[in-house]
Parts: structure tokens; sequence; C-alpha cells
């Protein structure tokens, strides 16, 4: 189904399963244990062998020898696979540096072994008896030290007007540079996957999110037809993008398995993971904004550094600075750098997340320097067109309505402006607001219907559910198509026997796939029509049947014995290029900052967000509430340490790598404003997950502000970069 | 994880025998320390002997009037015991400072003294580290030391100690009781039961091998107003940048022990004469000797502050 003109009446309107805020259908299997998550395939791949993937010790350098005489020797060792017995390999397209290393190292903890033994503890042992010697060579590994080397992207520059002349000419001007430091996604779930060959078919039980962008690269990889490898991942840990691509665990499962002639499973270990996967880059990001006296702005302009290995992507935080606000002068661009860091790449929100950190503290610190409201500064530069392209409206845009009713339910008006006087006991206590923003992005999707003479909708669909409650809407939409109960659906996922879908990423996997989905019903509905002999435009499905004229067949009948199926996608037209399509909201925190201490602890958050229609409130919700969650991380003490003088993360483990606990977040609350966006897709709906995100972490360091009257411009906010600033004990 | 051995022993000095007997032999009592880092190979016993058994597990009165804690007490029991919370409340709201329910469920008194440093860089066998391979080096020093010790540190080593529990202990005047392979007994000062790094970072306690701890006892309760600080960067769940523990007379004299500043639980006896002149007064003279690193400069600054907030809290 070609999607290019904007969305009528259709069937999902009907809004009755649709909408509502249903429990997740997959709950039971997993509060019983009874999904199968990709570490725990113990039937489908009996006599399974274990692997443990050993890392470099260093950066960057070459392997001078490596010794695997004592770990073969090791009681239960079956196989040892490293770069020099692995056979000739390629490099999936989406992934920087290879995943398995040697005898060059492009990064700390890149994967150089993986030792195959009968039982897990034995392939640990053993592992640890491989002596590898290197030679060392120098690297870059800190931004700050890059930043001058650093190359604009290929996407440019986004100039529009003069913006250093309307900079120099603002009568008020903030000229401010923030950092954000490097970031792991620490997902519940590591990276894992059982891999077992047939003849040349491989099949790999994992943990992924992107379903086709794994087989398209492990068999590229394996320099294998795409056709010969099978991956299966229904169940998922946690991603937050770092499962996005093929990583180590399953490339060397694959070559394990091949080794040792039978099942082998690897699991990464979480101190390897913080440096043998992908995480979020550092940024350095320089804000400037000028405006005249009413607040109006007349320049703006972001540049962010971000440092990758050769090869890789930027971080691009700036992006969003392109459409947030109105001004008629702008300079906006990414730069990157290059690093002998583990490789940069997406995690929740890529760009925005860390962006909006930059930006919304320095509207903040703008709004302060015209001596306005925050929010009245917000509202008075907002564009209902794309900034560069006065032709160009989005789609729906009503972050105003966002930040007044925040405004509204927060009790902001509450607010004193003059920050440092709000004193609770102990604690100095301030509010925070920011402007949320994250793209609406267009991506195919496809999926398979079938219904069966017991009237049981089947929806297959490569598409992933990470814990977001894929399933679950994805059954809600094809309910609400074929007039059928959530009872009388079953939704299975994340098989690349399945049709092809957009995958979870980017906040684009509900809109995307539901609209597969409904795809795929609208030819399923016309396949149960075309079966009874009418029109399929006026054939109603409801309550488990078709009703055409005064014929009422039930489902199960129509579908007879053979049962009816039909596959279809949903596709793009230019619609995103007529209309921009972004989602909106915002976000109010409460802080309070313990005076002799400068400890930071939220006290109450709320966001609110306007994201076309809401498929299920109840996993948006939680979408949200997660999001806001990993914001307070952001602002408040998430950061991959960097030992600058080796190139590596040095807290890579959970109790080194503080996210937040259940202590640290006390209140949250969520409003979804009543919105349907006919230009996204049929659904009309977009994304939540990853707007949830963005914007949080500067309205924690804006309360924080509030609070004590401190800007501190280099994240994680923590203690020590004010600690000497605060006022001096009584 | 290297191979090892296991028995149960049936008596404390049986068990201290069986240690000695065997190099590289270990005792495992909660298992909540040792196995992380057996795992890891930053500790490869070849054989366990399971404490866990030996009954050491009462806390009873002493004669003296103060109280006698088994090595085997878990941090919870301890922690929730009804003399601890009414005598010794900087020992239990220490306790209940330190890691999660689940870990203190399992976790014991004596396990709790002797847990190791979280310097990230033991953490990591690939790093030189003069505390898991004596003569390796410190990657820690010239690295990230935000976390580490400020006072007390050397060359070959800026580890601090993460226990919360010892800091109360060091304020309270505990003694750590053991017993050794000959079935000889004494009394160890808790002041002399840690070590500093010096050159010997490796060796952190006053325990020679097969030392067995059998108790902690804690001398007749001294009064005051009892605070335990301890400040981190989230709510819950994480070791201490610095924590404060404070005993507080009503005259304003009183003892105060730190923590994450060390590599033993710090206290300076000479400097609590100066409590009631207030906390900067007291900070000079008990970090008198610091020499932080730019990283956790910090926390002499917190220190203070820390103090400043205790002492005003015991002070009502
Ligand atoms: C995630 C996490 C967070 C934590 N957070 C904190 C925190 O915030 N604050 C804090 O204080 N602690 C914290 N801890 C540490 C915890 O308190 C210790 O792991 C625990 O107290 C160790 O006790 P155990 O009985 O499990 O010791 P084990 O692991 O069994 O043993 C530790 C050591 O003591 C030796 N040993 C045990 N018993 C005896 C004995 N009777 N005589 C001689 N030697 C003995 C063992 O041989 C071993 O070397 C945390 C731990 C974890 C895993
Ligand atoms: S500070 Fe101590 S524990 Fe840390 S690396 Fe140096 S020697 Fe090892």
């Amino acid at each position: 189904m070609k999607f290019d003109t904007p969305a009528t009446t259709n069937p999902i309107d009907q809004l009755k399963v649709v909408g509502k805020p249903t429990d997740r259908i997959d709950g039971p299997l997993k509060t019983t244990g009874k999904a199968t998550y990709a570490y725990e395939w113990h039937d489908v791949a009996p006599n399974v062998a274990y692997g443990w993937v050993i890392g470099s010790g260093i950066a960057k350098g070459r392997i001078a020898s490596m010794d695997l005489e004592a770990a073969r020797k090791a009681p239960g060792v079956v196989a040892i696979v490293t770069a020099e017995n692995a056979g000739s390999l390629d490099k999936g397209k989406r992934n920087t540096a290879t995943l398995l290393g040697g005898p060059e190292i492009e990064h700390y903890q890149q994967a150089v072994a993986l030792v195959v033994a009968e039982t897990f503890e034995q392939a640990r042992t053993a592992a640890g008896l491989v002596r590898i010697d290197y030679t060392p060579a120098d690297g870059a590994y800190d931004l700050a030290a890059a930043k001058d080397k650093a190359e604009k992207t290929k996407d440019g520059d986004s100039v529009v007007g003069d913006f250093a002349g309307a900079f120099a000419a603002a009568p008020v001007k903030l000229d401010e540079t923030y950092t954000t430091p490097d970031e792991s996604h620490a997902m519940m779930e590591p990276h894992a996957t059982i891999a077992a060959w047939e003849g040349d078919r491989l099949t790999v039980w994992t943990s992924n999110q992107m379903i086709d962008w794994m087989v398209t690269d492990l068999s590229a990889t394996l320099k294998m037809p795409k056709d010969k490898v099978r991956v299966i991942s229904p169940f998922i840990g946690g991603g937050f993008g770092g499962k996005l691509f093929l990583r180590a665990d399953a490339l060397l499962a694959a070559l394990g398995a091949r080794e040792a002639g039978r099942p082998v499973k690897v699991g990464l270990s979480r101190p390897l993971m913080m440096n043998n996967t992908t995480h979020r880059p550092a940024t350095i990001q320089r804000v400037r904004i000028g405006a005249t006296p009413d607040g109006t702005i007349t320049a703006i302009a972001h540049e962010g550094w971000s440092g990758n290995l050769p090869g890789g992507s930027e971080e691009t935080a700036t992006d969003q600075t392109r459409l947030l606000y109105a001004g008629a002068n702008r300079l906006i661009g990414n730069r990157i750098a290059t690093l002998d860091l583990p490789e940069g790449n997406a995690m929740r929100a890529p760009g925005e997340a860390s962006g909006m950190m930059a930006l919304e503290v320095a509207m903040d610190e703008m709004a302060e320097k015209l001596g306005m409201d925050p929010v009245e500064f917000r509202i008075r530069n907002d564009t209902q067109t794309d900034p560069a392209d006065p032709n160009r409206p989005f789609s729906q845009r009503q972050l105003v309505q966002c930040l007044r009713l925040g405004a509204e339910r927060f009790g902001w008006a509450k607010r004193n402006p003059q920050p440092g006087q709000v004193r609770d006991g102990r604690w100095l206590v301030g509010l925070g607001v920011a402007s949320a923003f994250r793209n609406n992005l267009l991506t195919k999707s496809a999926a398979r219907v079938r219904l069966d003479q017991r009237g049981i909708v089947t929806v297959e669909t490569d598409m992933t559910d990470i814990g977001t409650g894929s399933y679950t809407i994805i059954a809600q939409t094809a309910a609400e198509m074929m007039g059928v109960g959530l009872d009388k659906v079953a939704v299975r996922l994340g098989d690349s026997s399945f049709p092809v879908s957009a995958g979870s990423g980017g906040q684009w996997g509900a809109n995307n796939a539901t609209a597969g989905v409904y795809a795929a019903c609208v030819k399923l509905r016309e396949a149960v029509a075309q079966k009874l002999g009418v029109n399929s435009a006026d054939a109603r499905f409801e309550d488990g049947q078709v009703i055409a004229g005064n014929r009422k067949v039930p489902l199960a009948e129509a579908a007879g014995a053979d049962g009816l199926s039909a596959e279809d996608g949903i596709e793009y037209g230019d619609l995103d290029k007529k209309y921009q399509q972004s989602t909106f909201g915002a976000h109010y925190v409460e802080a309070a900052v313990d005076a002799a201490t400068g400890e930071i602890r939220v006290r109450r958050m709320l966001a609110v967000c306007a994201a076309g229609r809401i498929l299920n409130p109840k996993s948006a919700r939680s979408q949200v509430i997660g999001a806001m969650t990993m914001g307070v991380g952001a602002a408040l003490m998430e950061e991959l340490a960097l030992d600058k003088r080796t190139g590596f993360f040095v807290n890579h483990d959970l109790a080194g790598y503080e996210v937040p606990v259940h202590a640290d977040i006390p209140h949250q609350e969520v409003i979804f404003l009543d919105e349907t966006d006919p230009i996204s897709s049929p659904m009309k709906a977009k994304g939540v997950g990853e707007l949830g995100l963005c914007g949080v972490g500067a309205a924690v360091a804006n309360a924080v502000h509030n609070a004590t009257g401190l800007r501190v411009r280099e994240y994680p906010i923590t203690l020590d970069k004010f600690l000497d600033r605060l006022p001096a004990m009584g | 994880m290297r191979p090892f051995t296991y028995e149960r022993a049936d008596s404390p000095a049986a068990a201290a025998a069986a240690v000695e007997r065997r190099p590289g032999a270990k005792f495992i009592a909660g298992g909540t320390n040792l196995l992380d880092l057996m795992k890891l190979e930053i500790e490869t016993p070849a054989h366990l002997i399971d404490v866990n058994g030996l009954k050491l597990d009462t806390v009873e009165a002493t004669p003296d009037g103060g109280l006698r804690i088994g090595a085997l007490v878990r941090n919870t029991a301890l922690a929730a015991d009804q003399r601890v919370r009414r005598d010794y409340g900087v020992l239990s709201r220490a306790l209940l400072a330190g890691a999660s329910g689940q870990l203190r469920n399992k976790a014991t008194t004596a396990g709790n003294l002797l847990q190791r440093t979280r310097c990230p860089y033991f953490y990591d066998t690939n790093q030189p580290c003069n505390k898991r391979q004596p003569g390796s080096g410190c990657a820690a020093i010239g690295g990230y030391s935000r976390p580490l010790a400020v006072v007390g540190s050397s060359d070959a080593c800026i580890a601090t100690h993460p226990s919360d529990m010892a800091v109360a202990m060091r304020a309270l005047d505990a003694t750590v009781e053991t017993v050794r392979a000959d079935g000889t007994t004494r009394k160890i000062p808790i002041a002399e039961f840690h070590r500093l790094p010096g050159d010997t970072p490796h060796i952190e306690t006053a325990l020679v091998p097969g030392e067995l701890i059998t108790a902690v006892t804690l001398p007749k309760p001294v009064g005051g107003t009892h605070v335990y600080r301890k400040v981190r960067d989230r709510a819950s769940y994480a070791f201490a940048l610095v924590s404060v523990a404070a005993v507080v007379q009503r005259d304003g004299s009183g003892r105060v022990a730190v923590g994450g500043v060390a590599h033993k639980p710090w206290r300076v006896e000479a400097a609590e004469g100066e409590m009631p002149r207030g906390a900067k007064a007291v900070t000079s003279g008990l970090l008198a000797d610091a020499k932080p690193t730019h990283d956790n400069a910090f926390k002499l600054t917190l220190v203070e502050r820390t103090l400043a907030s205790v002492l005003a809290e015991a002070k009502g």
C-alpha cells in the first residue's frame, strides 16, 4: 500500500480496540517466565556448547602473539576461534570496526577470540588461560583534544540568512558551550545469541531490534547468501539502540558453531559490553542565540562535535535546532573527529537526546538574560513551518499547547523566577522546564495476516518488541481492522521468515509497523469480501462477522477450511517532504539540591506529549516514564568514565556506571494531548518512546539552576562540579 | 573463574587450620564479594572453606555492657537488632545505607569488613594494579580517580575501602576477635585492623593467613546522637563518595569517622577535640595530610560540608 495522500476516515478511527489502555498481551508470558529470551532456547538447539568472548586488552595497536596452548588443553574445550582460523570475513554495512579483531586492534575489548567449551564455566576458565601480547600504538581518545581537527559532516551546515551579522547586531546574546559524556545503553538483557548450522544454512536465536539488518549484515560478514540465514528474536530484554546491529555475540556464535560442528551459545558479559559494543558518543556543543529585547530570536547557531572510529558516523546533536524555534538567521551543523574509542552509534533518540540537553539549557539561560519566563520565551519563538522553508508546514505541531497545559498542571506559576530562594529544610528547591522534540521517521514495513477456520487472525511480521509493547499494539490494530476481539488475534514477531518490517528504533516502530499491519489487513478484508462475493467497500467487519447489505457471515465461516491469507506493507510517498513531521512535548521537573552536599534529587516530573494518535495509552505511558527516567540518568549520573591515556571506558559495570534506581524517581506523570496526524500514516500515529527522553535532562538542569542559581554546562551534573559554588555553610 | 574445591568447616579452629593447610584457600561467607571477584579472576582461590555453618551468627551482650556480634551475623539482622538500633544507631544506619536489601540478607559482618576496594582498575585484569598484582603498577594514579582516596594513600595505591559498616564500627571503637589455625585467639582494635596501602597495597588487614574472624565486639554504649550520612550520586545502591559517621554528645564533643576517603575507615582522634568548634576545625585536622588527585579534590570540601550538616543535624 502506498501512502501518499493524507489519511481519511478508515476502520482504525472506530477506536474500539486501538487507543485503549490494554494490558500487554505478552505480559503473562513474561511474568511466568515462559517468554523465551535469546540465551534460553534450550530445546531447539540441543547439545549446545558455550562460547566465551575474549576482548582486546589495548585500545589500539596489534596483537604480537597469541598463545592458545594452555586454553586448548583445558578441560572441556571444543574449539577456539580467532581471526586466524575464522576464514575470510567481510564487514557488515552497519558495522564500523570489525567484530572479530586481530592482528590489528581498533578499540578496547574488540573481540579477538572465542573459546568454546562443553560448559560455560569451562569456556570462561579456558579463556583466562589465553595469553596475548600486544604492540600498542598511539591513539586519539580525547574529543576536546581532537576537536580542532574535526571535519564537517557530509550533510553540511544548514545556513539561513546571515547568522554572523544578525548575531553581532542582536541586543541580547548568549554564547555558551555544553558537553555531554559517552553513555552506555545499559539495557537489562546483555547481547546473546545461539547459533546452529544445518549444512550451509545458519539459524541464530538472538536479541536484536532490526531483524533484516541483522540478516543482511550477518550474511555479508560471513560472505553467504542472505536467504541461508535465519534470525529469530521474539523477545528482547531491552535494547535502546544497543541491539540495532549485528554484534560480536552473533558473529562469534556463528563462527564458533561452524568450528565446533554443533550449536554454540554466546552471551556478552557486562564488563565486556561497555567497551565491546556501541555507545552514545560524547558531544561538545556550542549554542549562540541572539534576540531582541521582546524575546524574538533573530539569530541562532548550534554547532556540535563528536568523535568516532574512522568511517563511523557523527552524533547529530544539532539537528533539532533546524526545526524547533523560529529565527531568521541560522547556522547549524555537526562536525566529526576521529577517535580510537569503541564504536559510537545510536542510543535512544540519537542526536536529539544530547542536542536538547544543550539547546534547552541555552533557551533557559537566554530567557533569564531577557528577564522572560522560560515558558513564554519558548512560546514567543514557536513556528508552524520549517524555519528554513516557510512553504513547508509541520503536519502537526502542538508545542505551545504542551507547554501551556504542562505549566498549568505542574503549578509553574508558583515557581520563583529568582533562583536560589526556595528552601525546604536541608534542601534548595527549584522548578525547570524544557521543550521536547523528536522527529517522526517514516520507513516501509510489511506484514502477513492469516484468518483461519476458527476465526483467529494471526499476524506475522519481523517487527520486534524490545519491551515497548509492539505485540499489543499490533494485536490492537489487527483486531480493529478485522472486527474481532484481542482474544481472537495472535501475533508472531521477530523472525526473518516473516515479512520485513520497520523494526524497532528511532521511535518509528509503533507507527510504521502498525501501518504495515493495517495494509495487510486491508488486503485480507478484500480477500474475505471477494470470497463472499461482496464489494469490500460495502463490507463492515464487526463482532467477528462480516456484514454486507443484509448478509452477516461469521469470519470463521468466511475463512473456510483453508483459511485466507494476505501480505502487504506500507510504503510512503513524499508527504514527509511536503510536511515536516515531528513529535512535540514539554517536560517539567522539580528538583531539590542538598544545600550542604550538593546531592541532587528529583522530586516530581511531568511530561506532556503531542505525538499523533496514542495507540495504547498504557504502553505509551510506560515508554514515556522509562524515557524520563533515562533523562534523569543522563542529567545527573550516567557517564562512561574515559581513561584518556589508554582509551577505554573505565567504569564498565553497573556498580561503576550508575543509572537511576527506584529511589531516584519518586513521582512521574504523563499527559498525552488528544491528537491525530493524518499526514503520518493511516494509523495517524507517531512515536513517543524517544520523545519522552528529549529535553528531560535540560529540564532537570534548569530546575537545578532555579534551585541554586548555578549553571553546570558539563553533563552529568554531579556535585563535584558546583560544590565550591554553593553558599557557605552557616 | 578458576576451578576450585570446596568444603564446609565444623569449628572455627578447624576452618582456620583448613585454610592454613591449603595455600590459596579462602573462607567464604555470604559470597557477595568473593564470588564476583572470582568470576573476574581477580581472586583465584583453589579451595573454599564455607564458614556459614560455624554458628557464629548471634548478637550477645558482653559482661562489660557491650555487644558481641558473631562474624556470620547478616547485615540485615545486625541493622535490625533492637540493641544496635537503640544504643549504636550509627551502626544500624550505616548498614542500611549499604548495598541493597538482597545483598544485606547475604552479607556477613566479617565479610563486610573484608570486602575489597571498588577501584575500577582493580576490576579490570588488563590494567596494572599493585593490589591485584603486586609490582605491576597503579593504573588509577593519573587515570580516572574521582572515587578514590584523598588521604593516607601512597605512590603504590590510592584505593578506598568501600564499607559503610566499618566506618561506623571505627567510630564506635569496635574490636575484631579472631582465631588462628593453632587455636590461639586475639583481639584487634578496629583502628589497627585495616592497613594503609604503603608499598604493599595487597596486604589490607592485620590478619595473618588462615586467621578467621569470629566476632566483632562493641564497647558499652557511649550515648549521644548517632548520625550516618552517606553522600552519593544517586539516592540508593551506590558506594559513598564520602560518608560521615558521627556520635555527638550534648556538649558538642564526640567522635567522627569518615568513609570514601582512604584505604581504611578514616578517623583522627586528635581532631575530635575540635568538634565543639565546628566542621572546619575538625576537617583540617582530619584531612591534614590529604593528597587528593585533580579528580577527587572535591572530597575535601565535601567532607567538611557534610560534617557541618551532620553536626547541625545532631544539634537538632
Ligand atoms: C552490587 C553491590 C553493592 C554493594 N554496595 C555496598 C555499599 O554501598 N556499602 C557497603 O558497605 N558494601 C556494599 N557492598 C559490599 C557488601 O557489603 C559486601 O559484599 C559484603 O558485606 C561481603 O560480605 P560476605 O559475607 O558476602 O563476604 P564474602 O564475599 O563471603 O567474603 C568477603 C571476604 O571476606 C573473607 N571472609 C568472610 N568471612 C570471613 C571470616 N569469618 N573470617 C575471615 N575472613 C572471612 C572471605 O574470604 C573474602 O575474602 C556491595 C556489594 C555489591 C555486590
Ligand atoms: S589504586 Fe590501588 S587498587 Fe586501584 S589500580 Fe591502583 S593499586 Fe590497584
